[in-house]
């Protein structure tokens, strides 16, 4: 089932930086970043709405480079 | 966990319970051996995890081997209340002159634990306790001290029994609080105990039920009485409504949503672990309400896994509507269930607005569950309404 609760906006900037991708992978804590085959991050929309909305992922990047939506507020 | 009759005996028997001889079979042909060697006049018991046993034919009397094992025979075909036996006691046929019975068990509002003593023995307590009320005594004790034997006296002595018969049933009975004690039971009756011809008095039948938590505890004594460390039963075979919510908790090591034990009801519960899940079931009944199921969620599942006990239990046919109740949480996140409850709901093809008849779990990230529960039409409500007056709103809304 699609994500119903949360969503997950990653800049394209976060791309330019390798170490940084693979630190959203290391620090979220329900697994929402995957890297795939190049090496891109992106999100498993499956674990989406298990996010803890914990901002481990806005703290590992740049400020706006990370956007955790919470659809239901919107 | 409940035993069979000739383990609970096993068991009674180290605590200075006089019982009959007797042998355990798993076979006519063994039960015809047992009778041999017992010598004489037998009963010959279907060894289920039930009651009512007597009137289903599960108990038989026999003269002779060979009528021993015509009887076993038929007793080991007999399923009882759908429960195969796992095989058959033989034991010497006693005379007996008069029946006793004792138990002891906890007293929930009491908070202690308690024997029930009567003098009317080998049948149906409650009847005796509604129709001859100065035959049975109520006698409190505590289950911190070590126990003394002159409780078990004033237990038997409040019927009015005196002599040998005291001295004789005070040591039963002072045997049963022990074993209860010492073997974290949660039930342990002898009913009856049997006064023979000769005078002296010894155990005729046994239920013991042992807090199954207490299981690691007691490895050694089932053990020695041959349960094997597989073998987790329960009063009756779980339904698949239970396998399948067991499933849901194995199936993710975060948090607990299961321990389900499937009820006749139509209002599906989710609610909180340990004393708060209890007290919410009780509200609902006390209300009028007709839980579908108990079951414990806490200690922060995944929002996947509280999702799919909510869809299991909205699956269920008979589940009308469900409840959503905790007491205040602290390391479970109130959003979390509400997204999990909701996602459940959504996929087993229910609007959680109508399918919800309340959500009260407040506590942390209430704000957060709130404003998702708001958005999906679900009422809910915070700690200014109490768990009960919450089951009784639920209760309300099945009707509607
Ligand atoms: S807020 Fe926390 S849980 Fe959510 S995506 Fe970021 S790191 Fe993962």
């Amino acid at each position: 089932m699609a994500a119903m609760f949360i969503r997950v906006d990653i800049a394209d900037s976060v791309q330019d930086d390798p170490a940084v991708c693979q630190q959203l992978v290391e620090v979220c804590p329900v697994d929402i970043f995957e890297l795939d085959d190049g090496g891109r991050v992106r999100t498993v929309e499956d674990n989406l709405d298990e996010c803890t909305l914990c901002d481990l992922c806005i703290d590992a990047t740049q400020p706006g480079q990370i956007d955790v939506v919470k659809l239901y507020r919107e | 966990m409940r035993f069979y009759e000739y383990e609970a005996k096993q068991v009674l028997a180290g605590y200075g319970v006089a019982l009959p001889q007797r042998e355990f079979a798993t076979t006519a042909d063994a039960a015809a051996e047992a009778t041999s060697k017992l010598g004489g006049p037998v009963v010959i018991k279907s060894q289920v995890l039930s009651g009512g046993r007597m009137k289903a034919g599960g108990v038989k009397f026999a003269d002779t081997p060979e009528e021993a094992r015509d009887h076993a025979a038929a007793i080991l075909e007999l399923t009882i209340n759908g429960l195969e036996p796992a095989g058959v006691l033989v034991e010497e046929k006693r005379s007996v002159e008069q029946e006793y019975y004792a138990a002891v068990t906890y007293d929930g509002r009491a908070k202690r634990p308690l024997i029930i003593f009567s003098d009317m023995g080998g049948i149906d307590i409650e009847e005796v306790a509604e129709q001859y009320p100065d035959h049975l005594s109520r006698t409190h004790f505590s289950a911190s001290r070590p126990f003394s034997d002159f409780t078990a006296k004033v237990a038997v002595a409040s019927v009015g029994v005196t002599g040998r018969d005291l001295n004789q049933l005070t040591r039963i009975v002072a045997g049963l609080a022990r074993l209860f004690l010492e073997r974290d039971m949660t039930l342990a009756e002898i009913n009856p105990i049997g006064k023979l011809d000769d005078g002296s008095i010894i155990a005729l039948d046994c239920h013991l039920d042992m807090e199954s938590e207490a299981r690691n505890t007691h490895r050694a004594l089932l053990q020695e009485i041959g349960v094997p460390d597989d073998d987790n039963r329960q009063a009756r075979p779980p339904t698949q409504f239970e396998i399948d919510a067991a499933n849901v908790d194995a199936a993710d090591t975060r948090g607990v949503a299961g321990n389900l034990t499937q009820f006749d009801g139509n209002l599906g519960l989710i609610i909180g672990a340990g004393g708060g899940s209890l007290t919410l079931f009780d509200a609902v009944r006390a209300a009028g309400g007709s839980p579908a199921n108990y079951c414990e969620i806490g200690g922060n599942p995944s929002v996947s896994k509280a999702a799919a006990l909510t869809k299991l239990i909205c699956e269920q046919p008979q589940v009308e509507k469900i409840a959503v109740m905790m007491n205040v949480v602290s390391n479970t996140r109130v959003d979390i269930v509400a997204r999990g409850v909701i996602k459940g709901c959504i996929e087993a093809g229910f609007d959680p607005a109508e399918k919800i008849a309340i959500f009260r779990i407040p506590g942390s990230w209430e704000e957060e569950g709130f404003a998702l529960l708001e958005k999906y039409g679900v009422e809910y409500v915070d700690r200014s309404v109490s768990m009960h007056e919450a089951a009784e709103r639920a209760v309300a809304k099945m009707g509607a």
